[in-house]
């Protein structure tokens, strides 16, 4: 692993940008305030990740935003070895997290599990997000709560 | 049983490839390798290709049925249908949807097919390269989470996890794939034998995934020609008959970033037992399956949601003896598949149901009256497909 790095992933990877249509915007504004937040329907309360234009369950496009606690539970994970981009080219292995939140009915989030790539975690782990800014927009990673 | 069926009333009576290549190998365009496997299924049918009168695809293939008509002299094209989606899934949903049609009176004779020339168009393992990224890519690209080994992966991991799984079904389903293909010269791994060691040692791609767990890179097509009963009867060798050919998904499967609720299914859930249902019989059966592996660890998930085992029996279901042809339980991949004979999206597997049941495979499966094949686990929509003999 490389020694100093500022990101956990080096630089070069695609930053995160709302689609012409907007969807989405509200969670990468969230985020660049350090809070994490999914789509909780208005009407019914039913939790939905990633953003959808409509509740999958009743169909209101009230979809509202529900700011969660950043607790969560490592649902799955991997150990990427093979630079799947140019900008990964030096930077492998890493970890790719799947992560469940128990307070927003268990919908996942995708990040990469911070500290030593060569770590094997046990599934179910309790994590917790911790917000890497980048310039352009602020990434929500991982870390397992010791 | 339901009437709304094509069982026996289609049988695929041709099927043809070109030469399988490596990745970029290929001597020709990608629509010349379509047009070439087409006339080679239409001499197999022994038909005239100009009589192919339905075309049907998937993946989102890039040879536009319209261009290959023109280019074929089709003198009429009644009916001409895509699968939704990328990747393997609609391998046997595209034979649906031309079972169909010719059910339906739209063709008399429809081609299915895929051609692929990676190495003329972009890579399906690597990232395209932007600043930025939107839509749902934008909450799993940054984290460098891009391409189906990983997702494949992330899903396998916690399968194995919930039922005691060790690498042990994976490398079987590898090791099976690799002996079939060397009694299969049109494999492109025919004359390059895999041993366990070779496995054991192999480069990671994404854990649990060694290189040999992941499906090749290829250039080439393939095709398959169905045609209506009476027509099947005079075809020039023996049919294979259709028993159930279906497309489908489970609930909110396509769920984005990672959120598909049953999150390790293979996705045959729901479709799996509609299948069975169509064709009228059990997994039990079956004589052979071709089980898509973009990977090998999404086979035995597959295996699982078609009643082949439980998922507490894996370990012991999935063993190179019990897969390999002629005397396993249930040989699968018995052409080497898409991790040893060639990566045409699944058609391959196709292809191989129907020499099972004809009598041809180069790893027959002794007195295969029955055939499956899966196509494209964990995808959405994924398909199924049942021939006999009859």
């Amino acid at each position: 692993m490389a020694s100093e790095t500022k990101y956990y992933l080096p630089e070069g990877l695609p930053s995160p940008k709302a689609p012409r249509d907007g969807l989405g915007k509200e969670f990468w504004e969230a985020t660049r305030r350090h809070e994490l937040i999914v789509q909780r329907c208005a009407k019914c309360r039913t939790f939905q990740w990633g953003p959808e234009w409509i509740c999958h369950k009743c169909y209101t496009p009230e979809v509202g935003w529900h700011q969660v606690s950043g607790r969560g539970r490592l649902y799955s994970w991997i150990r990427s070895w093979n630079p799947v981009h140019p900008a990964l080219r030096d930077a492998c292995p890493y970890i790719v997290a799947v992560v469940q939140l128990p307070d927003a009915d268990n919908v996942r989030m995708v990040g990469n599990l911070l500290g030593d790539p060569r770590q094997n975690p046990p599934f179910d782990a309790e994590v917790e997000a911790v917000f890497e800014d980048h310039p352009d927009a602020t990434l929500v990673q991982w870390r397992l709560i010791k | 049983m339901s009437e709304y069926t094509v069982k026996d009333r289609v049988a695929i009576v041709g099927v043809g490839e070109t030469k399988y290549y490596k990745r970029g190998q290929a001597p020709v365009s990608e629509f010349r390798l379509a047009c070439e496997a087409i006339i080679k299924a239409a001499d197999d049918a022994g038909i005239d290709v100009r009589d192919i009168d339905g075309i049907s695809g998937y993946a989102d293939d890039r040879n536009d049925a319209s261009r290959l008509a023109t280019a074929l002299g089709l003198k009429h094209l009644g009916f001409a249908g895509m699968v939704w989606g990328g990747g393997g899934g609609g391998g046997s949903g595209a034979v649906g949807n031309a079972a169909a049609a010719v059910n339906a009176g739209y063709a008399k004779y429809c081609v299915v097919f895929r051609a692929l020339a990676q190495g003329q168009f972009g890579r399906f393992g690597q990232a395209p390269v932007s600043n930025t990224v939107s839509g749902p890519a934008a909450y799993t690209s940054p984290y460098g989470l891009y391409v189906p080994a990983q997702w494949v992966a992330l899903r396998t991991r916690r399968f194995m996890h919930d039922y005691g799984i060790n690498q042990e079904p994976l490398a079987a389903v590898a090791l099976a794939d690799y002996h079939h293909a060397q009694f299969n010269p049109r494999a492109v791994m025919y004359g390059h034998p895999l041993t366990r060691e070779q496995y054991d040692q192999s480069r990671w791609i994404a854990e649990p995934f060694h290189l040999y767990d992941c499906c090749m890179e290829n250039d080439g097509s393939a095709a398959l020609i169905l045609t209506t009963a009476d027509r099947a009867r005079d075809a020039k060798k023996r049919p294979a008959w259709i028993m159930a050919a279906a497309q489908g998904s489970g609930y909110r499967h396509n769920a984005p970033v990672e959120n598909s609720p049953d999150y390790s299914s293979s996705n045959f859930k729901t479709l799996a037992p509609r299948l069975f249902e169509m064709a009228g019989i059990a997994p039990k059966d079956v004589d052979c399956a071709q089980i898509y592996e973009h990977f090998s660890g999404a086979v035995m998930i597959s295996l699982v949601e078609h009643g082949f085992c439980k998922p507490e029996e894996v370990m012991e279901f999935v063993t190179f003896a019990n897969i390999t042809a002629p005397n396993g339980k249930l040989p699968i991949n018995t052409s080497g598949g898409n991790i040893a004979e060639c990566y045409m999206h699944g058609l391959e597997l196709v292809n191989e149901a129907v020499r099972q049941v004809r009598g041809e495979s180069t790893c027959q499966v002794p007195d295969c009256e029955i055939a499956l094949v899966a196509s494209g686990p964990m995808v959405s929509p994924v398909s199924d497909l049942i021939v006999h003999r009859a």
